[in-house]
């Protein structure tokens, strides 16, 4: 060993030197490759995603002149409520679509005249005269929703070369949207139903905003409930507990949980929440509790951690002024930890906005039309959504499909951000 | 309450005849006394019956080879020890004749009557007005913001610190240098009105200006408290203490005036430790 001379010495080093230098070289190939190809698939994604999805932003509007006929509404003029409500409002939708194009004649022709407006026309008519009787016998120009199927066309995804026979559309119903297009009278215009109206059956009528809210009021209900609770079980585990064979028997056994597949839980809320206490199927609240049962874990692992990160020498301050444990925790170690804390419980309240499976199981999967107006209504929560209507054959669904995916990693987005403030706004040094 | 408002003084406990501890361990009208204090690390015993009074008005350096048990010793005098996990104390530490171990007392009172500074300043992440307005904010000592403003001003003038920090009072603490971190860590002591201050190594992540800085201000302090150093540096035990004790694998060996100590040490180990002998 001694034997060896410096320049000896220095020659060795040097060979190391240039095997440590490729060595590094390569790692950070290695690294750059890996966030290089998360990026493109991360791109693929956004782009698949968007440019399935965009066009359902827009659906497509016939404007007609309505004539509010009171034989067709009110024969015997009494104006009651009654006969209000009961009448045949597409009938004036039909007369208004027979005056735009009095050359079609025949019952069949008429009909799939008729096909290309959605039926909440009628319903649209129906709420305006009950709002407003007066408008009985006056003339309007309204714009309603056009059938799915026109809607299609004009976004081209219908193709007008295919033989008659295969096609949704016939060569007299492409040959009356063309003309309502040429005269101004169908267009595409900005979907606001989308973003206001819940689910329905007809796919040029289907909103998500119903979904929207019932992933807010879930979300809602599992944060209050998972925050609080997962915060306190992490101080008492982490500053107060002692150390021995039951907290470690805890400590196993909450690390287990947060493993264990989500329709577990599922199973559990479904078993517990409605089988043994009742509560109402398919609703926030309990889609809540159970989405609970789920993020806490996560929750408790995440705080215990940020909580084990803060320096001991602030705990010993604070015990050296002659605070007692709960001040020594409430003044100086959460408010350290807070950061930690919230960056866990985004994490865990992420994961449970894109939960699908115990839902599933509590019967958040049912077909609703009415946006929720209360925890206990039914309601479904986004993924649920997506996942009805990537379930359903009507080609309209598809780009709702992708919209609601859209919708999802907005709401998603807006959730980090807020998550991301409060964290900066707690985040301190020591 | 100081020596001076004392009518009767402290009566000094017996000492064992067992113990072997060299040179004056007793002292008259004690502030605190420990007898036979053991403390053990689960099955390991840290300090081996230790026997020793503090008086007031005066320091107390504590020397010794690294792991002898002084931190330890120290710790249970405001009993930080309860924080460790597995620690365990016997033996009596009584304060003006009450124990502190009584499991009636609460343990908060004892920390606001005897105050901590670490060897590591460690001022909390707050602002310096924080870092010295808490200690008097959980105990309640203020009644208004102007008398907390008054203690916040003073404890930071007696720390020596006011007139580098009077402009940026609602500055971090953590951003001050090293030595202005450990007096803001003795003024946010002594804002609380402490009787004794305990200090551990405070000086050993310091140069020797900020050394030099803290060693005047315990001499300034030393008329209102009482105060228990431990320090590695043999000069500033020389320089700051009026009694010494020395520490040796958690045995207390030797007590006595600081001078006959580094002048006229009675034991073997004590000498070879002060002459540079021993580790
Ligand atoms: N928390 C603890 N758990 C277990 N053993 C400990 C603990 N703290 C200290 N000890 C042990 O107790 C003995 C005394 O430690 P202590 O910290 O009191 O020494 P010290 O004299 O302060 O040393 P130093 O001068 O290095 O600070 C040592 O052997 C140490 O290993
Ligand atoms: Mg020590």
């Amino acid at each position: 060993m001694s034997s060896r001379t410096a320049a000896d010495t220095r020659l060795l080093v040097e060979k190391s030197l240039r095997r440590r230098a490729w060595a590094e070289r390569r790692f950070r190939a290695y690294g750059l490759g890996a966030v290089l190809l998360g990026v493109v698939f991360v791109f693929f994604l956004f782009a698949s995603i968007i440019s399935k999805g965009y066009t359902a932003f827009l659906q497509a509007r016939v404007t007609l002149d309505i004539f509010y006929d009171p034989a067709a509404i009110d024969p015997e003029g009494t104006r009651q409520a009654e006969t209000l409500a009961m009448a045949n409002y597409s009938a004036l939708v039909r007369a208004a679509l027979r005056e735009k194009f009095p050359e079609i004649e025949g019952n069949a022709r008429r009909r799939a005249l008729y096909a290309l407006v959605s039926s909440s026309a009628a319903f649209e008519l129906q709420h305006r005269v009950q709002a407003d009787p007066s408008l009985l016998g006056q003339r309007q120009r309204l714009s309603f929703l056009a059938a799915a199927n026109v809607d299609q066309l004009l976004k081209g995804k219908i193709d007008r070369r295919l033989p008659e026979a295969n096609r949704v559309l016939t060569d007299q119903q492409i040959a009356c949207a063309d003309k309502l297009v040429n005269d101004g009278q169908l267009k595409l215009r900005f979907n606001s139903a989308f973003f206001t109206g819940g689910d329905s059956r007809e796919p040029e009528q289907a909103g998500v905003w119903g979904a929207v809210v019932g992933s807010m009021y879930t979300l809602a209900v599992t944060l209050l409930l998972s925050f609080p609770i997962g915060v306190a079980a992490a101080i008492y585990l982490e500053e107060f507990a002692p150390r021995n064979r039951w907290t470690d028997l805890i400590e196993v056994n909450i690390n287990n949980l947060a493993a264990v597949p989500s329709i577990v839980f599922g199973l559990l809320g479904l078993a517990m929440f409605l089988n043994f206490f009742g509560m109402p199927r398919s609703a926030p609240l309990v889609g809540g509790f159970v989405l609970t049962l789920l993020t806490l874990p996560t929750i408790i692992i995440a705080s215990r951690a940020a909580l084990k990160a803060v320096p001991p020498s602030i705990r010993e301050a604070a015990f050296g002024m002659g605070a007692s444990r709960l001040q020594m925790v409430g003044h100086h170690v959460l408010p350290l930890a807070m950061p930690g804390i919230l960056t866990g419980t985004i994490i865990g309240m992420a994961r449970a906005l894109g939960e699908t499976a115990p839902l599933l199981m509590i019967g958040m999967v049912a077909f609703i039309v009415n946006v929720p107006r209360s925890l206990a209504d039914p309601a479904t929560v986004l993924p649920v959504q997506i996942y009805l209507w990537a379930d359903s054959s009507e080609r309209a669904f598809l780009e709702r499909t992708s919209a609601a995916i859209i919708v999802l990693l907005a709401f998603l987005i807006v959730m980090n951000a807020a998550a991301v403030i409060l964290r900066n706004r707690f985040e301190r040094r020591w | 309450m100081s020596a001076e408002s004392t009518a009767i003084p402290v009566p000094v406990l017996p000492v064992s005849a067992a113990c072997k501890t060299v040179g004056s361990v007793a002292v008259a009208d004690p502030l605190i006394s420990a007898r036979d204090v053991n403390v053990y690390y689960g099955e390991k015993r840290a300090i081996m019956d230790v026997n020793i009074d503090i008086a007031r008005n005066q320091v107390l350096a504590m020397i010794g080879p690294s792991g002898c048990g002084k931190s330890t010793f120290l710790r249970c005098l405001n009993r930080m020890n309860d924080t460790i996990e597995g620690a365990r104390v016997t033996g009596l530490i009584s304060m003006e004749g009450s124990d502190i171990y009584d499991k009636r007392k609460d343990v908060v009172q004892l920390r606001a009557r005897i105050g901590m500074v670490f060897q590591k300043p460690n001022p909390f992440p707050k602002t310096i007005y924080e870092n010295v307005a808490y200690g008097p904010r959980i105990h309640g000592l203020a009644a208004d913001r102007v008398e907390l403003d008054e203690i916040v001003t003073t404890s930071l003038r007696r720390a020596g610190l006011w007139d580098e920090v009077k402009d940026r009072l609602n500055n971090p603490g953590t951003g001050l240098s090293g030595g202005q971190q450990q007096r803001l860590c003795i003024a946010r002591t002594i804002a609380v009105n402490p009787e004794v201050i305990l200090m551990d190594e405070p000086c050993s992540a310091l140069d020797p200006i900020a050394t030099a800085r803290i060693e005047d201000l315990i001499d300034e302090l030393r008329a209102s408290y009482a105060i228990v150093i431990v320090t590695h540096s043999m000069q500033q035990a020389a320089r700051v203490s009026q009694r010494t004790a020395y520490f040796h694998l958690g045995d207390l060996i030797e007590v006595g005036e600081t001078d006959r100590i580094f002048t006229n040490p009675r034991h073997k180990l004590t000498e070879d430790y002060i002459t540079g002998r021993f580790g």
